[in-house]
């Protein structure tokens, strides 16, 4: 019970540790607060200008749930048409690999350009950054069901369609959740991204005006705050994660082989 | 006219894909056998000869490149749907309980998949009844990957033939079991075998598989594979282990591993 208790609590120990290392390190070297503000004074910034951060936290909360949203769509049926037929697998992937390839943020003054700055530049670009893991880990999870179970439902007159809603959707579920919870940090990354360069408004936007005006310590409160945010957000899809897969973290990915 | 025929079948080669090699080398050539209704035969042979193959071809989930086979009458072209599988690994659903596994074939085929949603407990009741008889009573809200190797090849005998299928093929359903609890298969299959009189075509290694089980016992050939010797078991049923270790059957075991053997060495 004890044991259960100190492995739940282990992270946040770690996490006070950390920010009291912070703390004395800062204080005890003297180091300026235009260099590095010690965590007290960041945690501070957070109250200190808790208006603006929670107006720039939303709206980048914002523009990121609705990229990632927009890229759970697409993602999910790209991956579906990926994974089943192979003639859209050898056409499209090649090019979504060369796609994905391209850093992002020089994408972002092109956007600009089309589509203007702000919330919907912001969206785009979470979207862009997130899109492409969810397709991959879909069209995984379809492309390698095992081809006994395919003869099985063929040998009882199954379609196409019915191996796909039967097998081959549930059984890419693990796959969706855990791109899922990378894509929604990246989600993150592509929002701020967008908003560091052309933005107007966003957590990414206040760090950039923080850091023209020398406020260190603002600077600190922002990452923190959307280190909060991402984390939080992981955190609910982890749960959904485990909520309707946990057959494949009980179980074995590779379908429990026969064998005494 | 016989249940299954099959006349002069060739087939290329296949890889991984299902592309056809493009050298032609031949998989299987010259197959012929034929199978009366509710007969239970079993092919042996060398591995690589072909066999999963002849039965994929009987199934129409391959197509022959050459020759003919008719089931029920009727030319096979498309894969038919009167037909149970069961392979060597039990590719049972791991995001199913067992009674939901076994239920799998309902769903799919008609006039059950119609019903399927109406007449649920109906349904539920007919899988937990099977999976009583082949000793899985109780087991049917348990995941798959709870049930050992040879509860789930129980299991997946219930889902190959819970949709009453006329045509029973099983791919070395117990290949990777241990020797006991596959005697107790042997025995679970036969029973089951007695009772729904659905007709057999067993894939094994196992010569004493092959002859406890089988009314014919097919040897086939290095690949490309074709039929070389066929051989009548005269066994009453139902049969018992014992049955295995007299004479007359031991004799008959011995000289089928000759043929295999002697097939073997031909390549």
């Amino acid at each position: 019970m004890k044991n259960i208790w100190l492995e739940r609590l282990s992270p946040w120990i770690l996490t006070i540790v950390l920010i009291l290392l912070w703390e004395v390190i800062v204080k005890g070297f003297g180091i300026s607060r235009i260099v590095m503000p010690s965590a007290s004074e960041s945690f501070y910034a957070i109250y200190e200008f808790r208006v603006g951060l929670w107006k720039s936290s939303l709206t980048t909360l914002y523009s990121t749930v609705i990229g990632f949203g927009i890229a759970v769509v697409f993602g999910v049926l790209m991956g579906v048409a990926i994974g089943i037929s192979r003639p859209v697998y050898v056409t499209v992937y090649p090019l979504m690999v060369a796609f994905n390839a391209i850093p992002k943020v020089v994408v972002v003054p092109i956007l600009v350009l089309w589509i203007g700055s702000g919330l919907q530049t912001s969206a785009v670009t979470a979207f862009i950054l997130c899109f492409f893991p969810i397709v991959v880990n879909m069209a995984v999870g379809l492309a390698t069901i095992e081809p006994e179970l395919k003869d099985v439902l063929r040998a009882l007159g199954a379609k196409e369609r019915d191996i796909v809603i039967k097998v081959g959707i549930p059984r890419s579920l693990p796959y969706l959740f855990a791109s899922l919870k990378i894509a929604i940090t990246l989600a993150f990354v592509g929002a701020v991204i967008a908003e560091t360069v052309a933005g107007s408004e966003g957590i990414g936007n206040l760090m950039l005006v923080a850091s023209s005006n020398f406020n260190t310590p603002l600077m600190f409160a922002g990452i923190i705050v959307i280190a909060a945010m991402a984390t939080g957000m992981y955190g609910i899809f982890a749960a959904l994660d485990s909520r309707f897969t946990g057959w494949a973290t009980r179980g074995s990915m590779n379908f429990a082989t026969a064998g005494g | 006219m016989a249940f299954i025929e099959i006349e002069d079948v060739d087939l290329v080669y296949r890889n991984s894909f299902g592309h056809e090699v493009s050298d032609g080398t031949l998989a299987l050539s010259g197959t012929n056998l034929t199978m009366e209704k509710g007969e239970f035969i079993a092919l042996v042979g060398p591995s690589g000869c072909g066999k999963s193959t002849l039965l994929k071809v009987v199934s129409g989930l391959i197509r022959a490149n050459k020759g003919k086979v008719t089931v029920a009458g009727e030319t096979v072209t498309d894969p038919l749907k009167i037909v149970g599988m069961a392979f060597q690994n039990a590719s049972l659903l791991p995001w199913r309980s067992t009674r939901e596994n076994v239920l799998l074939p309902l769903e799919i085929v008609e006039p059950h998949r119609q019903r399927f949603r109406a007449e649920k407990a109906h349904y539920e009741e007919l899988a937990d009844k099977l999976l009583e008889t082949v000793g899985l009573e109780g087991f049917g809200d348990r995941a798959p990957w709870q049930l050992s190797g040879g509860m789930q090849q129980r299991a997946q005998l219930c889902r190959a033939l819970v949709h009453e299928p006329d045509l029973l093929l099983l791919d070395e359903p117990f290949g990777a079991l241990d020797a006991f609890t596959r005697e107790e298969l042997w025995d679970v299959l036969q029973a089951l075998y007695t009772d729904r009189k659905c007709t057999v075509m067993l894939v094994t290694h196992d010569l004493r598989e092959a002859v406890y089980l089988a009314d014919t016992v097919y040897v086939m050939s290095a690949r490309p594979g074709r039929v070389i010797l066929d051989k009548k078991i005269d066994m009453p049923r139902p049969r018992k282990l014992e049955d295995l270790y007299s004479r007359d059957i031991a004799d008959l075991i011995q000289e089928l591993r000759h043929h295999i053997n002697v097939a073997r060495t031909d390549e």
